[in-house]
């Protein structure tokens, strides 16, 4: 189950436990059926509770970063660790991808 | 110079067992007393490596990988992760930065450059039709407390 809050175009979900390829796939549809909502102009993730990523984490990241930028809409990450910043440091996601602090 | 420590598990490649291969390379390292910084460079390439396995080698199909670790006394830590799966037709290809055959699975093409920034070493043997080996490296830091230091 998703940790999330929605306040007006916002979605804020917290993600918590491994995100690795495994973890990806269960949390893609789930993700994929909040985003439906199309009043939904931005997605806030909250590392902050993650033990561990990797790159299967930047791929869901980007693509819903798509998903939002089809409908002007934008993707933010708020608490990243070191070691997960580094990881999106060499993809050039904060290329993308609003890094809030 | 000897290994110190081995191990050797074969595992069906199946995404559950992602998490099972970091916990079980994590186990393997903690005798080392690694910093928390090496645990998880260590961690965090043999996911990926798996992921690969999994996801490109069988491609979802049914298979075994096989993950092999040993240490030696120097602090040397080397992690093979090997399938039977399709291999790969162009090595260097496949380990440029956002390179992904994968397309429609929102796979970013990052894994190789992920390994090669945690790890010291990453060597990729592979044959087309007969599977790949990710040979991992890292030298740790042997400490005090390490079993390295007792062996």
């Amino acid at each position: 189950m998703l940790d999330y809050e929605r306040t007006r175009q916002t979605l804020t979900v917290r993600l918590s436990e491994d995100l690795d390829h495994s973890a990806a796939s269960r949390l893609r549809p789930e993700l994929d059926a909040l985003l439906k909502d199309p009043s939904i102009r931005r997605l806030v993730l909250d590392l902050k509770q993650l033990r561990f990523m990797d790159s299967s984490g930047i791929g869901l990241i980007i693509g819903r970063y798509k998903l939002l930028e089809r409908r002007g809409g934008s993707v933010a990450v708020i608490n990243a660790d070191a070691r997960v910043d580094r990881i999106f440091e060499m993809s050039g996601l904060y290329q993308i991808v609003d890094r809030m602090a | 110079m000897q290994n110190i420590n081995e191990m050797r598990l074969d595992f069906p490649a199946i995404p559950e067992n992602e998490g099972f291969a970091r916990m079980v390379i994590s186990a393997f390292l903690v005798p080392l007393n690694p910093t928390i910084e090496e645990m998880a460079d260590v961690k965090t390439a043999v996911s990926e490596a798996v992921t690969n396995a999994i996801v490109h080698g069988y491609a979802h199909a049914q298979g075994t990988v096989r993950l092999h670790a040993s240490c030696r006394e120097d602090g040397l830590v080397i992690v093979d992760i090997s399938d039977k799966g399709c291999g790969i037709a162009d090595i260097d290809r496949a380990r440029q930065p956002f390179y992904t055959t994968a397309e429609g699975e929102e796979r970013s093409g990052m894994g190789f450059t992920v390994m090669e920034s945690f790890m010291d070493r990453v060597e990729v043997q592979s044959a087309v039709g007969h599977g790949t080996t990710v040979r991992l490296a890292k030298q740790l830091n042997v400490r005090e407390d390490s079993f390295a230091r007792r062996a």
